[in-house]
């Protein structure tokens, strides 16, 4: 069963491209310093174009999460029990993660970090509690 | 001044259920004929039609394609997409519209058909995250109840005691889908759907419709309607983000519907008799709580567990059942119960009713709405 791969457009290939060189990005404003996920071609804050991305330093926190015991897509239904979080990068923007732990130790303001895996061929950024092995 | 110039002038919906081979736009016309018998008006008086879009069967032009189906030519016809806030966002539009002069009598209405037809739209990937494993509309509530019980210890039981009133309301209700009584121990014991949801948290699959019939004060007077019931508050505001985006989980924009409603009404919590709150998932009616004022933010979890959201208590919410029991349908037919709150007629009729309120929201909280009815 193949899972549901990102749709790479000329929008987001420099977030796919960042992954599979190994580094997570994010855009950021050079008018008004605004930092976000996930791409968009105009500033939310300022409404100005000319983004730009920057390599991300791959730490953060837990905002929240959840743990799907019923699959929705038939690629996850041997994956069950699977969680599924948001993270707050340091820098600031938020994403759609899975975090690399027993799902019982997993807290909000949990301090992580980027650990990127490959799955069905693509770089996927997953994150890890920050002093695991 | 727009306290009380306009009316709800009359109610209607469908059996609420499984209700196969008919169409959304069916469903819609049968609503939409109770609703104009119990305001006691012929059809070719109506010149607005208010429709939110179906969730999950969208077509374009579909305020178009009801009313070829009403056999209306209407001045204003539209079909709204805010998820379950467009049926109160309806009336307010009505309203505004009947108040510039735009048309006289409106019909706001919905209908939909998940539950014989598709349910996709609720397991749906959630854009290119959907490689995380990040899918459906359940989903997205997990991860706000999840962090409201992070931030303040909202108990389980919390949000049992929410889907134990709801069941056991629905369970007098003889139109409700699910008219199963729950006690707090059969919620505890269900297994997790997606954690820390369980069964019992999400609201009904459900087909049906319901509709209703707007116009002004002046107009249901001078035609002699029997039982309207005036709206004496409104308000609207949309988080709008993504619950990935939004820096605050646990609150959100009703509080600033909620905030005009009152103060178009001129009325605070401690008015309502009787609320209509919209319980998708147990965590918005918490937040909902919180939000509108009725207890401080992270205090819902005692308030609901003190007996007074059941009817009996002060505050007794969605006397018919709501969306966990009398129909998943998102929300115009709380809309229709706080109608017969007003009027003296529900089945669990709480005695003495001024002012009822009602919320709708959809998305995952993304839209929400207020309206607060009353004499």
């Amino acid at each position: 069963m193949t899972l549901p791969t990102p749709e790479v457009t000329p929008l987001n290939e420099a977030y796919w491209a960042g992954l599979a060189a190994g580094e997570l990005r994010f855009q950021h404003c050079p008018h008004c310093g605004h930092r976000w996920l996930p791409a968009r071609r105009e500033c939310p804050a300022c409404l100005r174009e000319g983004a730009a991305w920057e390599k991300a330093a791959g730490t953060g926190q837990v905002i929240s999460w959840v743990v799907y015991h019923t699959a929705y897509h038939d690629a996850f239904r041997d994956r069950l029990p699977y969680n599924v979080a948001i993270v707050e990068l340091d820098e600031g923007p938020r994403l759609i993660t899975n975090i690399l732990a027993p799902h019982e130790s997993i807290a909000a303001g949990m301090r992580v970090r980027l650990e990127l895996q490959s799955d069905f061929g693509v770089n996927l950024p997953r994150f890890a509690p920050v002093g695991a092995a | 001044m727009m306290r009380g110039k306009f009316v709800i002038a009359g109610v209607g919906h469908t059996a609420f259920g499984t209700l196969p081979g008919r169409s959304t736009v069916s469903l819609n016309v049968e609503a939409c004929r109770r609703a104009l018998e119990d305001a006691g008006i012929e059809k070719r008086a109506v010149d607005g039609v208010f429709v939110k879009t179906p969730t999950s069967a969208r077509e374009i032009l579909y305020g178009q394609t009801l009313s070829e189906a009403l056999g209306l030519q209407p001045r204003i016809g539209i079909a709204l997409d805010q998820g379950g806030a467009a049926n109160m966002s309806g009336i307010a539009f009505a309203c505004l519209a009947i108040e510039a002069g735009m048309c006289e009598v409106a019909l706001v209405c919905y209908a939909d058909n998940p539950r014989s037809g598709s349910r996709a739209t609720y397991a749906r990937p959630r854009g290119d995250d959907a490689a995380f494993g990040w899918f459906s509309t359940a989903a997205g509530y997990a991860m706000i109840h999840r962090r409201h019980v992070a931030e303040h210890g909202t108990p389980e039981a919390a949000f049992g005691a929410v889907a134990v009133a709801a069941r056991r309301h629905g369970a007098a209700n003889p139109n409700a889908q699910l008219r199963k009584p729950l006690t707090l121990d059969g919620y505890l014991a269900a297994a997790p759907l997606v954690a820390p949801l369980r069964r019992d948290d999400c609201a009904l699959i459900s087909d049906g419709a319901a509709a209703l019939v707007v116009m002004s004060a002046r107009r249901a007077r001078e035609i002699g309607v029997k039982a309207a019931v005036p709206i004496l508050g409104m308000g609207q505001a949309h988080t709008s983000w993504e619950v990935t985006q939004r820096p605050c989980l646990t609150s959100t924009r009703a509080k600033d519907a909620a905030r005009d409603a009152f103060a178009m009404a001129g009325l605070g919590p401690a008015d309502i008799q009787v609320a209509q709150i919209y319980d998708c998932f147990t965590i918005t009616v918490l937040m909902t709580l919180e939000d509108y004022g009725f207890c401080p933010p992270g205090q819902a979890e005692g308030f609901v567990r003190e007996g007074r959201i059941v009817h009996g208590g002060d505050l007794p919410l969605n006397t018919a059942g709501g969306l966990l029991s009398e129909t998943g349908m998102p929300g115009l037919q709380l809309v229709i119960e706080a109608v017969r709150q007003v009027r003296g007629t529900a089945t669990l009729q709480v005695p003495g009713v001024r002012h009822a309120l009602v919320s709708n929201q959809g998305g995952t909280m993304h839209t929400h709405a207020t309206l607060i009815l009353g004499g």
